[in-house]
């Protein structure tokens, strides 16, 4: 269980200044964010926003150059591993790809952090992966091996597994990328039902326009690296910045050139790459 | 132009070489996980599994022993006919019984046995390691608060310290019937002579020899196999490099200790 702090529990998860370098390369530049208990919280962005790097960051799978994640009260650069191993117990994730194992059943995808984690007899364990098999119309699905299911059950499939703990905070990563419009909005029907049934607090990273104005409470939209604003749908759909309004109405990008760096570029010596 | 091309030689070498250097202090990180998680698992909620433990033995273990017992035999094969042919012009062929005995349970047993798993499953726990890097398998793994090597790599060092020296002692027998398959014919004696020959002659040292080897040797397969898989970037093409860099590296090892472990039990 993560320590009780001073922290009010209304915040879930507290993002400050959070500032991401590959290299030379500013990837996120001062990220400030929170997300409320039992809200569904959409990241939008376009592909190069920073929006993948922000979420391997939130998920502590990397050690930012400054800033602080707070998750349910928790630094999570000041945990040792065993603490965030701990933590994580309140936290399920669903990948983009599903990331199911391979080599295991559906079922034993599902219970494999119960199995893992817990102190839990077989029975128990069968009926709980049901349950929530049940929660996603996968139910008679947990014999069937991962490649014989289609994408959009994969996804339910990881789902599944990443609320079978009964998690307090859900991370969706591009939930309907790759999938045809009516099973992506099945998808964010889902994410609607979880979040009423359990209580779920849960935070949905995706491109997707339609669907983050379906499913979200609040969203944040994030370009080059930075927070271009923060707020609920009907306030993100009315926000006057050029950028955001870009993003919403599909405007392509306008490609700034400076005659001097392009002709940098095209004939400084190719850089050492160091690994 | 000259001292640009020396610089980057320069750079790459030393590259090459740090790179060397934190390959083998990651296996050694590994090593030391491999002691803790049996140890401080189950405090940690985080016991090893002793099922993936039997399971990793069945497919390092059970699954190789009819190609192993092939393999050394046709190598007891092999070294009973080249003894008797060397030792002929000596006049002291029968001692061939003695030659064969003891090559194949100091050296021979342990390292085609290396040679077989380095091959066979080394290999295997690369590229399965390194596919699931790909497909974010790992990283689900640690979202879950399961610790990858906990999970992955220490049963299966557990199960090739434990299996290797088992098949040593199986490559051993079937080495030295090898031998006798061929030398009974032009050494005049029976099969059950040659074997009775074959024990008497031997030393606990000379088998303990064999087994100890076969311990490092498995160990070091399970770890280059496991950190080739972890190192795994950039999709398909990079678990076949990880896969080919695993036999490659894991066989350059099991040589080098196998030189200095001859070297300094002997010498």
């Amino acid at each position: 269980m993560p320590k009780k702090t001073a922290q009010p529990a209304e915040y879930v998860l507290e993002v400050e200044d959070l500032v991401v370098e590959y290299g030379r390369r500013r990837i996120l530049d001062g990220i400030s964010m929170n997300v409320r208990a039992g809200e569904i919280m959409v990241i939008m962005g376009g592909s190069g926003s920073g929006k993948s790097t922000l979420l391997r960051h939130l998920l502590g799978l990397e050690v930012p150059a400054g800033g602080t994640v707070r998750m349910l009260g928790r630094d999570v650069s000041e945990m040792t591993n065993t603490e965030m191993d701990d933590l994580r117990q309140h936290v399920g994730v669903s990948f983009q790809s599903g990331a199911l194992f391979t080599s295991m059943s559906v079922g034993e995808n599902v219970a494999l952090p119960l199995r893992e984690r817990q102190n839990l007899d077989d029975n128990t364990i069968r009926i709980m992966t049901r349950l929530k098999l049940e929660l996603v119309s996968l139910a008679g699905f947990e014999n069937l091996m991962p490649s014989q299911l289609s994408g959009g059950m994969i996804k339910r499939a990881a789902f599944a597994r990443a609320i079978v703990m009964d998690p307090k905070l859900v991370f969706f990563d591009e939930p309907s990328a790759g999938l045809d419009p009516v099973v992506s909005a099945e998808l964010d029907e889902l994410i609607i039902k979880l979040r009423d049934a359990l209580g779920t607090t849960i935070i949905v990273v995706t491109h997707e326009l339609e669907s983050a104005f379906r499913i979200a409470d609040r969203i944040t939209v994030l370009d080059h690296g930075r927070v271009l604003v923060t707020d609920t749908v009907d306030a993100v759909r009315n926000c006057q910045d050029q950028r955001v309004q870009d993003l919403l109405n599909r405007t392509p990008r306008e490609m700034k050139i400076d005659a001097d760096d392009y002709l940098r570029r095209l004939t400084e010596e190719e850089p050492e790459y160091v690994d | 132009m000259a001292a640009q091309t020396l610089s980057r030689m320069v750079s790459r070498v030393s590259r090459d070489m740090l790179r060397g250097v934190s390959d083998f202090g990651y296996l050694i990180a590994l090593l030391g996980e491999s002691f803790y998680w049996p140890v401080f698992g189950p405090r940690r909620k985080q016991p090893v599994r002793i099922e993936a433990v039997f399971t990793q033995m069945m497919q390092i273990g059970v699954e190789a022993i009819p190609i192993l017992a092939v393999l050394t035999m046709a190598v007891g094969i092999m070294l009973a006919i080249q003894l008797v042919n060397t030792l002929e012009l000596f006049g002291v062929e029968s001692q061939v019984v003695l030659a064969v005995a003891k090559a194949m349970t100091r050296e021979f047993g342990a390292l085609m046995t290396a040679i077989l798993l380095a091959g066979r499953s080394g290999s295997a726990l690369a590229a399965r390691i390194g596919s699931m890097v790909v497909s974010q398998e790992i990283e689900a793994l640690r979202v879950m608060g399961i610790d990858p090597v906990r999970y992955l790599v220490v049963p299966a060092v557990i199960a090739f310290a434990i299996m290797t020296p088992a098949l040593v002692v199986l490559a051993d027998a079937m080495g030295i019937i090898g031998g006798g398959l061929f030398s009974t014919g032009p050494l005049n004696m029976t099969m059950e002579t040659y074997i009775r020959t074959s024990i008497e002659v031997l030393t606990v040292g000379d088998v303990m020899q064999g087994l100890s080897k076969g311990l490092v040797f498995g160990i070091l397969i399970a770890l280059v196999g496991c950190s080739a898989g972890f190192s795994v970037r950039g999709g398909a093409e990079g678990v076949g490099r990880a896969t080919t860099r695993a036999v490659v590296l894991s066989l350059t090892y099991v040589i080098i200790v196998d030189m200095m472990f001859t070297w300094f039990m002997n010498v």
